[in-house]
């Protein structure tokens, strides 16, 4: 058995990430510049209303009342979100879809188009070899449009602010949450990966976009409504759930809640709904807090489940950081697949 | 040194084999011509080579022991693919720019020098190009790599003949003054004849003719004669492929056979690489490769 010899072959200086680099930009500087169109004109926009939202504020005198429960600021406070909440709503709606459309603009062509054109013979076969021709473009553009969504994420959280202080949503509810803190950064880059995944999976461009558009809503769905509520197990409360009771539960997200008899059974929700209405058509209790202080005194007790807002830094991180972690995977799937089965 | 050496080598797509039991020892400094019919995995073997693909069994190197594929491959094979693929959006000058960003080495004065020659603007757009234009590009992006192995799928596929000619001269520039290898895969036998100094022969995946068209020429002839004395001489003779006409035959033989012995009215012929050629793609069954050699060099993987 002849012994193996390490020919000591000068070792090739491999082609600098830089050079690597550039030549993503520069095929991919469309894609880019369509992204960075589309983040600029939804910032512009938060911008714009942002200020007006707050000069309103002031004119309405809600800066300084306090406390916002008073009868007199309530009443501004409906004119205010009677004027702004649901143009609010629109910049959320359109938010919410902007990880997938930068994903997908920039991500899907990223290999599917190398693929669809026959080109990959031609830059596959470079001197720098195939893998770090996509580490370099994929690294590349990931830390671009990540950037662009966290940079937009902060403004959002500015521009949102005067509806959170106003108590209209909690900084843990669906589709706010998605959009502040780093979860809106990790949405964008998960939705990077997919269509990059799925590019290289499917070769194809448009039928990799559908693909992706559906595996990244489907995710962010099942995330909302099932995954997101048990990263941390839910708190139970007991008592009057209002904006300002002071016991943490302000702001918090409120995920179920029941009743007790004063015998010690659970009542379900529609009994206890039928049993308000017809106190309320009976006169002498006008608003909603005083039906539920008369079941307090009768002897109803309510429970609910909740998370509390003290929470929202935590689950930021925990979707921040199992997105980072799903991303990678897929990107290193996405190298894998180049490498070996691709051609 | 071999400039490209394969052992066993097979690559399978599902259940089909493309390409299987390839070995090849090819000296530095040849001019390759690979032919065989359309499907009988002359692309495969390229691909091979160049390392877009992995081989499902076998091995194979380039450049002296280089794994086709590695670093060090990529590195000094100069590939133009078949229908010499390029980015359709940018302009010639861009291309430049982007392939050099993609290589350790690169010679920008003699890329730009082949075009100015060839009356390529650096300003067009890829898109605008003719195909021979695009295929000339191609070259040019290979060649500015300073390879010492240029693999050309169907080169002359898109070009008319005058193209061909200017074409294959700047291969064989290349080959002369650096001393490029190249492996050619091509239908224009013609134009191989010209250039070519080895040639392999693939049929339905599998080798039929490999090594130096001198050595092959040298063991091949064609005999020419009166029809009726063909079946006779058949019986005597190791025939590739016979060619009737309506009272001659023109027999392709596997062996160095002179006049003399050869019975009236027939008469031994050099065989042309063409015809040669032509004989075999007609014979599948047929096949001249060189002895084992490569056999004993074989070491577990």
């Amino acid at each position: 058995m002849s012994a193996i010899t390490v020919n000591a072959a000068p070792a090739i200086r491999p082609v600098r990430w830089l050079r690597l680099a550039w030549v993503g930009w520069r095929q991919h500087r469309l894609a880019l510049g369509g992204a960075a169109l589309l983040l600029v004109g939804v910032s512009l926009w938060m911008l714009v209303s942002g200020l007006q939202m707050r000069s309103a504020l002031n004119s309405f005198g809600l800066n300084s009342c306090t406390p916002l429960t008073a009868s007199s600021c309530s009443s501004q406070e409906t004119v205010f979100i009677n004027d702004y909440y649901s143009g609010a709503q629109v910049v959320v709606g359109v938010l919410t879809v902007i990880p997938i459309l930068i994903g997908a603009l920039v991500g899907a062509p990223l290999v599917a188009r190398e693929l669809e054109t026959g080109t990959f013979r031609l830059s596959w076969t470079q001197g720098c070899g195939r893998t770090r021709w996509l580490l370099s473009r994929l690294s590349l553009l990931a830390v671009a449009v990540t950037g662009g969504a966290a940079a937009v994420s902060v403004l959002f959280s500015w521009y949102y602010q005067p509806m959170l202080r106003l108590g209209q949503a909690s900084r843990l509810a669906p589709q706010i949450f998605d959009l502040s803190g780093v979860a809106f950064a990790g949405w964008t880059l998960a939705a990077f990966a997919i269509s990059v995944f799925a590019g290289a999976l499917i070769r194809r461009m448009i039928p990799a976009i559908v693909a992706a558009l559906a595996a990244w809503s489907g995710l962010l769905v099942a995330v909302v409504f099932y995954l997101r509520s048990h990263y941390l197990a839910p708190l139970t409360g007991t008592g009057l759930i209002t904006s300002t009771s002071g016991t943490g539960q302000g702001a918090s997200w409120l995920l179920s809640q029941w009743w007790i008899q004063p015998g010690g059974l659970p009542a379900s929700q529609s009994e206890i709904a039928t049993l308000s209405s017809q106190l309320r058509q009976a006169g002498g209790l006008p608003t909603a807090q005083a039906v539920q202080q008369w079941f307090a005194e009768q002897g109803y007790i309510k429970y609910f489940t909740y998370q509390p807002a003290s929470r929202f830094w935590s689950f930021q991180l925990i979707e921040g950081g199992w997105l980072l972690l799903a991303s990678l995977l897929l990107g290193a799937g996405t190298v894998w697949l180049i490498r070996h089965r691709a051609t | 040194m071999n400039i490209i050496e394969t052992h066993g080598l097979g690559k399978r797509y599902r259940r089909t084999w493309a390409l299987r039991d390839c070995s090849l020892a090819i000296p530095a400094g040849s001019v390759v011509a690979l032919v065989g019919h359309n499907g009988a995995g002359k692309t495969t073997l390229l691909n091979l080579l160049v390392g877009l693909i992995e081989p499902t069994e076998g091995s194979a190197s380039v450049l002296g022991g280089e794994r086709a594929g590695s670093p060090a491959a990529l590195d000094g094979v100069g590939y133009v693919a078949q229908e010499a693929p390029l980015y359709q959006n940018l302009t010639v000058g861009e291309t430049l720019r982007v392939i050099a960003s993609l290589n350790r080495r690169w010679d920008q004065d003699q890329a730009r020098s082949r075009l100015a020659e060839l009356g390529i603007p650096l300003n067009r757009r890829v898109r605008r190009m003719s195909g021979g234009q695009q295929a000339q590009l191609a070259l040019t992006l290979a060649l500015a790599r300073r390879p010492r192995l240029l693999v050309l799928d169907e080169p002359l596929a898109m070009l008319d003949p005058l193209a061909r000619f200017d074409f294959m001269d700047t291969v064989m520039a290349a080959t002369s003054r650096d001393g490029v290898s190249v492996v050619l895969s091509s239908h224009v036998l013609a134009e191989l004849e010209r250039v070519a100094d080895h040639l392999v022969l693939l049929s339905r995946g599998r080798l039929q003719v490999a090594g130096p068209v001198r050595q092959l020429t040298a063991v091949h002839r064609v005999l020419c004669g009166p029809l009726q004395s063909a079946g006779r001489l058949l019986e005597q003779v190791p025939a590739v492929h016979v060619s009737r006409t309506d009272d001659q035959a023109r027999i392709l033989v596997n062996a160095d056979i002179g006049k003399d012995g050869l019975p009236e009215g027939w008469r031994a012929q050099p065989a042309s690489l063409e015809e040669m050629v032509l004989g075999y793609l007609r014979e599948p069954d047929a096949s001249a490769l060189p002895e084992a050699e490569a056999q004993s060099e074989e070491v577990p993987a």
